[in-house]
């Protein structure tokens, strides 16, 4: 597998326009729903529990839990899209065949798939950031730089997504993605709360956690402290992003085609 | 005429387990060229692979002279492709089906329309283009499908089924569309498990079971050599068949026991039919009719074509 090199063309795009027509079908719903929800949590954890937790980290906890809402949101998007999403079109609609049968090749299709999914945290995300805005709660204009980090963390998450789907590709499987990973990041990576109160391990684990490393830069650049510290998130994820993205075109590939 | 698919000693295995057995064929620029054989016979098999959706376990396959494992792209702007499960894009209209689709294959927006136009208009969809595919017919799905294949003008159309669970009516609406396309040029190439389907369009075809060419050729002439042009179709009460055997030899090509009928390959019908006039009345269903390609797969393999045709 050594010089597997994936079979790239412009068609990428083709599978990304695919997905975005359709979805300009279908927006007002989904993008509804998906609003819904990180504004109940922040609504109801942010002034619920605000009320009693008053100040996170020195700041109101309205301000700490926005920007951590913001990141899990987009997190949550993408990741219900390469799983659900792409396994729907893949097995039942057979929009891969589709595809396929055109001068695409399956790593365009997948490549597609991603920025898809990529797309979906950069939008989901930003719109939050633009609610959360509204309601004053984004003190600098470095959360400019917030889309540009969905972008990348949209990446991971659609790549490890759709390694999950490919490695275990049914509809029932997708609950243990959703509550044995995508649960627990979203619970242990400093959405809520610092892990500072953590056990020790707790703490180290975090490290490994995609979201943690979104959350430090989202989080960092809506309240307006930017600093070398991000840099080291920053990498985490692009290197991250580097590593496991041919992944998902392998396994995928592999599924497909026999 | 120039071959414009060619496959040779081809071979499909599905973790090691071989589904298309070494087959060699070719098919001619212009002809409808049929596969015909029953459920699981390897036809989508070796359809996908030609338009390079499954790669080639082994064996040498060739679209327009391009090699299927080196060219995929290449081969694949040229083919129009209607695979066997239905795989529009039940969100968007009918027209949007048709746009998205030329997009693959860099037609401008402008080219798009007027092919897409076109199409819809060849295949009596016009009034439905602002429609979503979900509210089709089937027969119309398969219409659109046809239709999506042919944005790219291609060479060569390829055809997985193309109007299994259709009704009477629409199958041969899809068959005058597809014919008319043939004289149109373009090549043919259909998988059915449908002899009807098969005589109707088919100049040439090769009859597939289990991975394996069994026979190949133009459709009248394989009856005539396996079947004859009639066969005399009796049921009756057990043990009538040595009666029928003894009374009618004199007349008989061969014969074949399908569940509980008795098919008789008979060199001259009518006089069968008199021979066996002393024992008729043991037969509780007597009729002679005209041989088809079904005849041909049931005395090639004891088994019919479709599933629920006989229990052998
Ligand atoms: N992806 C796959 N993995 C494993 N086995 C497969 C796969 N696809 C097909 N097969 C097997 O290969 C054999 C041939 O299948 P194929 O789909 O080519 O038959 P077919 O002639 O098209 O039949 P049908 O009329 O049912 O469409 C079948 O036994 C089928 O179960
Ligand atoms: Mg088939």
């Amino acid at each position: 597998m050594t010089l597997w090199r994936p079979d790239l063309s412009p068609l990428v795009w083709r599978v990304f326009q695919r997905n975005l027509l359709v979805y300009r079908k279908t927006w007002k719903v989904s993008l509804s729903f998906n609003f819904f929800e990180p504004l109940l949590y922040l609504g109801a954890l942010g002034f619920g529990l605000g009320a009693y937790v008053q100040q996170m980290e020195g700041v109101p906890y309205l301000y700490y839990l926005a920007p951590g809402l913001l990141a899990s949101s987009a997190m949550f998007a993408t990741t219900y899209e390469c799983t659900y999403g792409s396994f729907v079109r893949m097995a039942y609609q057979k929009t891969y065949h589709a595809m396929l049968a055109t001068p695409a090749s399956i790593e365009d299709v997948v490549a597609g798939e991603l920025i898809y999914g990529a797309f979906k945290s950069v939008l989901y995300g930003t719109v939050i950031l633009l609610v959360v805005a509204a309601l004053g709660l984004v003190a600098s204009p470095w959360a400019l730089l917030v889309p540009p980090v969905l972008a990348v963390s949209g990446l991971l998450f659609g790549a490890l997504s759709m390694i999950w789907t490919g490695l275990v590709p049914n509809m029932d499987s997708f609950n243990y993605f959703f509550s044995l990973i995508i649960t627990p990041l979203f619970l242990f990576s400093g959405v809520f709360f610092p892990l500072a109160g953590m056990p020790a391990f707790v703490q180290q684990a975090a490290w490994i956690s995609p979201l943690y490393h979104v959350v430090n830069l989202t989080r960092d650049l809506v309240m307006g402290n930017p600093g070398v510290h991000l840099i080291g998130d920053l990498v985490w994820l692009l290197v991250a992003v580097i590593v496991v993205l041919p992944a998902p075109v392998f396994l995928v590939r592999r599924l497909v085609i026999k | 005429m120039r071959d414009v698919i060619c496959a040779r000693d081809l071979v499909k295995a599905f973790n090691g387990k071989e589904v298309v057995k070494g087959i060699s064929f070719s098919v001619r620029q212009g002809e409808c060229f049929g596969l015909l054989g029953p459920n699981g016979a390897g036809k989508s098999s070796t359809v996908k692979m030609i338009y390079c959706f499954l790669p080639v376990t082994s064996g040498t396959l060739t679209v327009m002279g391009l090699d299927v494992q080196k060219k995929p792209r290449e081969i694949k702007r040229k083919l129009g492709v209607v695979a066997q499960e239905n795989n529009l894009d039940n969100e968007l209209t009918v027209m949007g089906n048709l746009l998205v689709y030329a997009s693959f294959f860099n037609l401008s927006k402008r080219e798009a329309q007027l092919k897409a136009e076109e199409l819809l208009a060849f295949f009596g969809l016009e009034e439905y283009q602002h429609k979503k595919v979900e509210t089709l017919s089937g027969g119309m799905k398969r219409r659109l499908t046809i239709a999506r294949a042919l944005v790219n003008s291609p060479e060569i159309l390829i055809l997985d089924e193309p109007t299994t669970g259709l009704d009477p009516q629409a199958r041969h609406l899809v068959w005058q569309r597809l014919r008319s396309l043939k004289e149109r040029g373009v090549t043919l190439l259909l998988t059915t498990h449908y002899m009807d389907e098969a005589v109707q369009l088919c100049d040439r075809l090769i009859i597939i079971d289990m991975g394996r060419i069994l026979e190949d050729g133009r459709p009248r002439d394989l009856i005539g050599r396996h079947v004859g042009e009639t066969l005399l179709e009796i049921r009756g009460d057990t043990g009538v068949l040595d009666s029928i055997l003894e009374n009618g030899c004199a007349y008989l090509k061969g014969h074949m026991i399908v569940g509980d009928t008795i098919l008789l390959y008979p060199t001259d019908g009518q006089a069968l039919i008199q021979a066996l006039r002393p024992v008729s009345d043991r037969f509780s269903h007597q009729a002679l009719r005209p041989a088809t390609l079904e005849d041909v797969f049931l005395k090639l393999t004891g088994r019919g074509l479709v599933d629920d045709f006989v229990e052998a």
